[in-house]
C-alpha cells in the first residue's frame, strides 16, 4: 500500500456500455458471488460425496446384516415395499442437510459481512436481486441435485440388487428419483427464504433444522391421528412423498400433491421474503 | 445534484435524521460535517435508498436512489460499514457489481490499478487492513464513473499519503463538473478539502455555506490579556459587557492571565489605559477550526461529554 496510482477516472462513454442492465447481467452477477466463495464451493462438493457416500454406506450394512441373517423381516419388507424410497432416504436424510445451510448462508452471509449494502446500491429495486439469486442457485441445484439423486439410485440399486433388484423402468421409480432432485432443489429454496427472513445465519439455520428435522418429530407424538395430518402438510414429510415410488395407504397425500405442498410452503416464504427485503432498512 | 427535502429518519423514539434539507451542487465538494452520532451516515443511507425516511425525500439528479437505471453508473457510495464478502477477493467484488450494472469486466482493472489494490485483486478481502478497504471502497464507487459520488467518513484508517491521495482524488473529480458529497467529523479535514459544508448535529441542518463563510462565521474571537491588576481589570470587562472566561494562576512575576470574550483587543486596551492597569500582554485570539466546530455543534453532541471541550471518537452509531 505505498504506491497511490495518480488520478485519472476514466472516462464514462470508453467504459461503461450505455445499454440498461438486465435480469441476465443479475444472474451473471450472482453466479459470480456464489462461484466465488471458497465455502459454497466446499459445502455443494460435500453434498454430493456425502449424499452418495452414505447411500452407499447405509445400504451396504443393510445388506450385510440380511447376509448375516439378521435385521428382521420387517425392515426387509418395507424396503422390499419400496425400495427407490428407502435408497433415496438413506443419503438425503442427512445430505439435505447441507444444502439447508447453503441455502441459508447464501442470503444470511451478505448480511454478516456487509455485502448486502453493495448488492442493494446496484439493485435498490432488491426483489430482482433475491429473483436472481434464487434463480442461480436453483438452477445450480437442480443439476447437483439430479446428479446425486441418480448416483444415489445407481449405487444403492447396485448394493440392493441380489436381495431386492429394483430398475429405473419399474413402475414410479424415475419419477422418484428425478423427484429426489427435485426435492432438494426447492428445500434449497426454501432455505434461502427462511435466510433472507431472518437474516441471521445462526438463528436461520436453527428455523430450518428446526422445520425439516425436529418437528415431524414433535409432530409425531401428536395425539391420534392429529400427528399424520400435521405431517402430511410439514414442507420436508411432504416434500419426501414424491422420492417413494408409490402412495401408501396411509399417505394422506399422493407424491405430487406431496411436492406441490413443498412448494406451496416455499412460495409463500419467498414472498414474504421479497416483501419484507423491499420494506426493511438494510 | 443531490437534494434532500424535510428528510426525517427515525430509530424506535429516537429521531436519527430529523427534518433535514440541503442540496449539494455538483463541481465542488461539499463536506457534510457533524459529531459523532450527528446523523451523517443514515443522511448518506436515506439518499442512497438503503433506508426508508419516515418523512421527506431525497433525489440524485431529480430521481429517487430507487428510480435509477443503472445506479452504479451515476451513483458511487463508500459506505462507513464495511460491505464486501470476507471470503471473496476484490476482483470478484468488484466484477460481480460490474456485471449487474452491464459494466464491461476490463473496467475491473482500471478501478483496482485506480486504487493501487492490482497487486492484491486476486486476495481475498478479508485479509485486507483497514486502508485497503477503503481503497477496494473508492474502486467500487468508481466502477461505473459515476458523477455523484457519496464517501462516509473516506480518510479513516488511511496513511497521510493516502489521506492526501483522497483529498487530491476529490479535488479532481469535482474539477471534472462532478458532484461530491464526503462526510467527516473532523473540521480540520474538511477545512483543506471541502469548497462548501453542510454543518448537522443532532439530526438538524446546523449550517450549510462555502467553508470560508462557516469558519469566518463561527470563529469565536478571543483575547489574551496578562496583568497584575486581574481582579480590577476583570471587574471593569464584566462592566464593560466583555465577559471573562478564565483567570489563570498568578505566574512568577505576580501577573495572571486573562481570556476575554465579547470585546476587541483595541476595546481591553482602551479600558485599561484609562483605569491605568499595566498590562503585560495583550493578544488577539483566533479560535482553531476544531474549536468553531466545536462551537457550531455544542448542544448537539450525540455522545459528548458535555460541557468538556472532547469529542469521543468512537465509531458513529448511526443504528
Amino acid at each position: 500500500m505505498t504506491t497511490a496510482s495518480p488520478v485519472t477516472p476514466a472516462r464514462a462513454p470508453a467504459a461503461v456500455s450505455g445499454r440498461r442492465a438486465g435480469f441476465g447481467h443479475l444472474l451473471l452477477a450472482e453466479w459470480t458471488k456464489i462461484r466465488s466463495v471458497r465455502s459454497t464451493v466446499w459445502t455443494l462438493i460435500l453434498f454430493v460425496v456425502l449424499t452418495i457416500g452414505l447411500t452407499a454406506g447405509l445400504t451396504a450394512l443393510i445388506v450385510a446384516s440380511w447376509n448375516r441373517g439378521r435385521g428382521g423381516g420387517g425392515a426387509h419388507a418395507t424396503i422390499a415395499a419400496d425400495p427407490v424410497a428407502f435408497i433415496l432416504g438413506a443419503g438425503i436424510d442427512l445430505g439435505q442437510l447441507t444444502i439447508c445451510v447453503l441455502g441459508v448462508l447464501l442470503i444470511t452471509a451478505e448480511y454478516s459481512t456487509g455485502v448486502i449494502r453493495a448488492s442493494l446500491l446496484a439493485v435498490p429495486q432488491r426483489i430482482p436481486m433475491l429473483a436472481a439469486k434464487a434463480t442461480v442457485f436453483a438452477g445450480l441445484l437442480i443439476v447437483l441435485a439430479e446428479i446425486v439423486a441418480f448416483g444415489s439410485f445407481l449405487v444403492g440399486s447396485a448394493l440392493l440388487h441380489s436381495r431386492v433388484p429394483v430398475a429405473l423402468g419399474d413402475p414410479g421409480v424415475t419419477r422418484a428419483v428425478i423427484g429426489a432432485g427435485l426435492y432438494l432443489t426447492v428445500l434449497g429454496l426454501f432455505a434461502l427464504a427462511v435466510g433472507a427472513l431472518i437474516r441471521h445465519t445462526a438463528g436461520a439455520v436453527t428455523t430450518v433444522i428446526g422445520i425439516v428435522f425436529v418437528l415431524p418429530i414433535l409432530a409425531g407424538l401428536l395425539p391420534g391421528n392429529w400427528g399424520a395430518h400435521v405431517n402430511a402438510y410439514l414442507p420436508e414429510q411432504a416434500g419426501l412423498l414424491i422420492t417413494h415410488a408409490q402412495q401408501l395407504p396411509g399417505d394422506l397425500l399422493s407424491p405430487w400433491q406431496g411436492f406441490g405442498v413443498l412448494c406451496i410452503w416455499t412460495a409463500l416464504l419467498l414472498s414474504a421474503a421479497a416483501y419484507l427485503l423491499r420494506r426493511r432498512d438494510a | 445534484m443531490i437534494e434532500a427535502r424535510d428528510l426525517t429518519k427515525r430509530f424506535g423514539d429516537k429521531t436519527a435524521v430529523d427534518h433535514l434539507t440541503f442540496t449539494v451542487e455538483p463541481g465542488r465538494v461539499t463536506g457534510f460535517l457533524g459529531p459523532n452520532g450527528a446523523g451523517k451516515s443514515t443522511t448518506m443511507r436515506l439518499i442512497l435508498g438503503l433506508d426508508r425516511p419516515q418523512g421527506g425525500t431525497a433525489t440524485i439528479n431529480g430521481q429517487p436512489y430507487r428510480d435509477l437505471a443503472n445506479p452504479l453508473r451515476t451513483v458511487g457510495a463508500l459506505l462507513e460499514a464495511k460491505s464486501v464478502h470476507t471470503g471473496r477477493s476484490a476482483r470478484n467484488h468488484l466484477l460481480f457489481l460490474a456485471q449487474s450494472q452491464g459494466i464491461r469486466s476490463r473496467r475491473v482493472d482500471e478501478v483496482l490499478s485506480l486504487v493501487g489494490l492490482q497487486d492484491v485483486a486476486g486476495k481475498r478481502a478479508g485479509g485486507f487492513s483497514l486502508g485497503m478497504s477503503q481503497r477496494l471502497g473508492i474502486a467500487a464507487a468508481m466502477l461505473g464513473d459515476p458523477q455523484v459520488l457519496l464517501l462516509d467518513e473516506p480518510v479513516n484508517g488511511l496513511d497521510p499519503e493516502g489521506v492526501l491521495w483522497i483529498r487530491n482524488l476529490m479535488k479532481d473529480l469535482a474539477a471534472d463538473g462532478r458532484t461530491i458529497l464526503v462526510s467527516s467529523h473532523l473540521m480540520n479535514e474538511m477545512a483543506v478539502t471541502a469548497d462548501h459544508l453542510i454543518v448537522i448535529g443532532r439530526g438538524k441542518l446546523i449550517v450549510a455555506d462555502s467553508t470560508e463563510a462557516v469558519i469566518a462565521r463561527s470563529t469565536d474571537k478571543s483575547v489574551r490579556v496578562r496583568t497584575p491588576d486581574a481582579a480590577r481589570l476583570a471587574d471593569l470587562i464584566t462592566r464593560a459587557g466583555g465577559k471573562v472566561l478564565a483567570g489563570d494562576p498568578a505566574s512568577a512575576n505576580g501577573a495572571e492571565v486573562l481570556t476575554v470574550t465579547g470585546m476587541e483587543a483595541a476595546g481591553v486596551g482602551e479600558l485599561a489605559a484609562s483605569a491605568s492597569i499595566v498590562l503585560h500582554e495583550l493578544t488577539p485570539q483566533l479560535a482553531s477550526l476544531e474549536e468553531a466546530f466545536m462551537e457550531l455543534t455544542s448542544g448537539s453532541l450525540e455522545f459528548g461529554t458535555h460541557g468538556a471541550d472532547s469529542i469521543r471518537t468512537h465509531e458513529e452509531s448511526t443504528r
